[in-house]
């Protein structure tokens, strides 16, 4: 049934996404890992809906759409960021830090 | 058909690694296209060959040209501050090491373990109890065809979040414009 072996490539996928989130500066890499979290995330939903149930894939239907709105809006705000400080450097972005 | 998932799950958390680790955005991007397209494989192996497709499509051709069109607009060198100092490092590995020691142990689920879990009866239980169809997506497909067995719950007990989605990509499409366009 490929379950387990499944929900394990999709952990260490999901687990690269968030390592990748936390050590890049730069934000459309940044951005492009939460890409991959929820790729990751869509792998498992695939996995269990095989034993489940069809229900599974409506949900990785509506993960895909949220995103491409995410990715439309979250590019956006980075052109917005990069006509504001020259540069995508998450490292710029501190007007809110105290 | 185990030999080719283990194939294309190679592929994916290689592509997955080079494109964490790239420090120019555009390669960064086209592996995770690749990464993309692994994953579309293995969904066929699920099982699921609308997603598959969907996931090409979506994902691997328009998500994925609008980040190569930001790179493009941005006309980004490479950063040479791209990464994080030590602290982020060990913040990020750290945090990235707890998950992956919760998640990973995942690996050892087989439907007869899951029925375990979801049934509430003690003892043993047998998964063709819990989960009645077996194979669900199998059946499902069989029945109605790939794209069928995706649409018939899609436009009957799903209709109302399908129809929400449109007005979430309109909010989404205004946003963007609204956002990204010098003056109004």
């Amino acid at each position: 049934m490929l379950l387990g072996p499944s929900l394990a490539l999709s952990a260490v996928l999901f687990v690269l996404g968030v390592a990748g989130v936390l050590i890049r500066r730069n934000a459309i890499v940044v951005f492009m890992c939460v890409e991959l979290m929820l790729n990751a995330v869509n792998l498992s939903f695939v996995a269990l809906a095989r034993l489940h149930g069809v229900s599974g894939q409506i949900m990785v239907f509506f993960v895909m759409t949220v995103a491409a709105a995410e990715a439309a809006v979250g590019l956006a705000i980075i052109l917005a960021i990069f006509r504001h400080t020259q540069s995508v450097d998450l490292a710029n972005i501190n007007l809110l830090k105290g | 058909m185990t030999l080719v998932f283990y194939v294309f799950a190679v592929w994916a958390v290689a592509s997955a690694l080079l494109c964490i680790s790239r420090s120019n955005a555009l390669s960064s991007a086209l592996w995770l296209v690749s990464t993309m397209f692994a994953l579309a494989a293995i969904f066929v192996i699920l099982q699921a060959e609308f997603i598959a497709i969907i996931q090409v499509l979506v994902y691997a051709g328009a998500v994925m040209v609008l980040f190569l069109f930001v790179i493009m607009l941005l006309n980004l060198e490479v950063v040479p501050h791209d990464w994080r100092r030590w602290r982020g490092w060990v913040i990020g590995i750290g945090l990235a090491g707890v998950l992956g020691a919760l998640l990973v142990p995942l690996g050892v689920y087989t439907p007869a373990r899951l029925a375990r879990e979801v049934s509430t009866m003690p003892g043993t239980v047998d998964p063709h109890l819990v989960f009645p169809e077996g194979d669900a997506m199998a059946a499902a497909n069989v029945a109605y065809g790939a794209v069928g067995s995706v649409a018939q719950p899609l436009f009957q007990a799903y209709l109302i979040p399908f129809e929400i989605t449109s007005v979430l990509l309109l909010a989404a499409v205004i946003g963007a414009v609204v956002l990204a366009k010098r003056k109004l």
